[in-house]
């Protein structure tokens, strides 16, 4: 019997596909995401919204908030810790967390070095803004990706950009020939192997969900359509003005995001989506897909 | 070639299609009551139960499938797919299709640090199987009418009853399609 293999690791990735992973602050909150059809819950101290609003530095949450999380649902819970932090994701990892989200929405504990992610039984997932980014991640023993976007902003438009961007790359990489491919892991900053894997098999070797910014059921869908496996959605639900509906329309919305009849269905009568912001709006520190490399 | 349905509404029924091409089925992705016409087969795949369940009910597919697989319809769930299939779980309240005699235990095995791989001994299949549990269920009672047909620490991990297959592990995660191919076996000649 083997625990915390790849295979297992990588694998809890793919029975979340197709579906919605919401953020929670409250055991209260897990209970009605789970009651939407959630797949699984990311427990953090204060939605992104809330963390940009504030200010200060943010941390992985309190223990004992996360265990009433883990005892209020059956379905997976996920946890923040801060970009480097491996202590952090050791206390994670000691709690039984099913997945670590090594987040730039939290504020980043070393500049250079992202977590020795192999060391862990625990998988974790990533947030990148391109193929290089994402493919540095694995390489570090990320088991599942998401698109960075541009968290608690209420605004699709980084999401949309990350995700093209690691279409872009990926399809550039099946075109080349096999000598070109050290030169494109040299461009790319990316491990040489992983680089010749995605050129063989036009597709990242883990899972890649959608995060940063998703506000609606049709944001989900699109994001469903550019080839996300799943999506994450942040602020854009405890934000909204109805959290149980607007839950239950974003799931219902990826599940069936090829058909627009029922999109518009769910979509109807929800009352107002979370209030979103301009990128030209942040400043320089403001932009936290920066944060990591 | 027979056509095989494969829940679709969330979890990893993409694996479950390409296991499923492989063996020279024809497949369609079920996401509504009208992509069941016509199936000589169904799987219902891994993924999250409850999510499973829940929009099975919204989107009305929930009656239809039970009735098709009561019926006779040659049918094999993996994890979440076992658990969607059975009577009943030993804890919690969730839609379930209730057509396979069983009492089933999610998360038998722990949160996802007890995830892991096992050789198993399949009843009916020569070589041992590679099994990948993750956050996987036991069976935790079984009906008269159920065989057991693997077990992991004596707790039941794959079942059969007439036209159900229902197993707490994942093959189409590991490309051996020998229980894929079971199914399509089950499949009576027109």
């Amino acid at each position: 019997m083997e625990r915390g293999t790849e295979l297992v690791k990588r694998g809890l990735a793919d029975m979340l596909k197709g579906g919605v992973i919401m953020d929670v602050v409250t055991p209260d909150q897990a209970k009605i995401a789970e009651e939407a059809g959630a797949v699984a819950v990311m427990a953090l101290e204060r939605v992104p919204a809330d963390i940009r609003k504030d200010g200060g530095v943010a941390r992985m949450s309190d223990p004992e908030m996360i265990s009433g999380i883990q005892e209020a649902v059956t379905i997976p819970v996920m946890a923040k810790a801060r970009i480097g932090h491996f202590l952090e994701a050791q206390v994670l990892q000691s709690m039984a967390i099913d997945y670590i989200d090594e987040s730039e929405v939290l504020t980043p504990a070393d500049e250079d070095n992202h977590i020795d992610k192999w060391a862990f039984v625990t998988p974790f997932v990533c947030g990148a803004r391109d193929l290089g980014e994402a493919l540095r991640r694995i390489g570090e023993g990320a088991a599942m990706i998401r698109t960075k976007g541009e968290a608690g902003t209420g605004n699709i438009v980084e999401a949309v950009r990350h995700m093209r961007t690691m279409t872009n790359g990926i399809r550039g990489l099946t075109v080349l020939g096999d000598e070109q491919l050290m030169a494109a892991a040299r461009d790319l900053k990316a491990p040489y192997e992983l680089v010749r894997e995605v050129a063989e098999t036009g597709k990242l070797p883990v899972v890649n969900f959608a995060a940063g910014g998703i506000a609606t059921p049709a944001d989900a869908a699109l994001m469903m359509a550019l080839g996300c496996d799943g999506v994450f959605v942040g602020s854009g639900i405890f934000k909204s003005s109805n959290p149980p509906l607007f839950a239950r329309a974003i799931v219902d919305a990826t599940t069936n995001w090829q058909n627009p009849e029922i999109v518009a269905k769910v979509s109807s009568g929800l009352g107002s989506a979370m209030p979103g912001l301009e990128m030209e709006t942040l400043s320089e520190a403001e932009h936290l897909a920066r944060r990591g490399w | 070639m027979p056509l095989v349905g494969v829940l679709a509404l969330q979890g990893d029924f993409r694996e479950h299609g390409r296991t499923l091409t492989r063996l020279g089925a024809e497949v369609r992705e079920v996401r509504l009551p009208t992509d069941l016409a016509g199936l000589d087969a169904i799987v219902i795949p891994g993924g999250e139960s409850t999510t499973i369940g829940k929009l099975a009910v919204r989107f009305e597919l929930l009656e239809p499938l039970r009735r098709l697989i009561e019926g006779g319809l040659p049918t094999y769930g993996t994890c979440a797919g076992l658990i969607f299939l059975s009577v009943a779980l030993t804890e919690g309240d969730q839609p379930l299709l209730g057509v396979l005699d069983v009492v089933v235990q999610r998360n038998a095995f722990g949160r996802q640090n007890e995830s892991f791989e096992a050789s198993l001994d399949i009843e009916g299949l020569g070589a041992p199987f590679h099994g990948v549990f993750i956050r996987a269920p036991w069976v935790s009672k079984v009906g008269s009418a159920v065989e057991v047909l693997a077990t992991v620490d004596e707790h039941p991990v794959m079942v059969r009853q007439h036209n159900i297959l229902g197993t707490s592990f994942h093959p189409e995660l590991t490309g051996d399609d020998r229980i894929h191919q079971m199914l399509i076996d089950s499949i009576p000649a027109e």
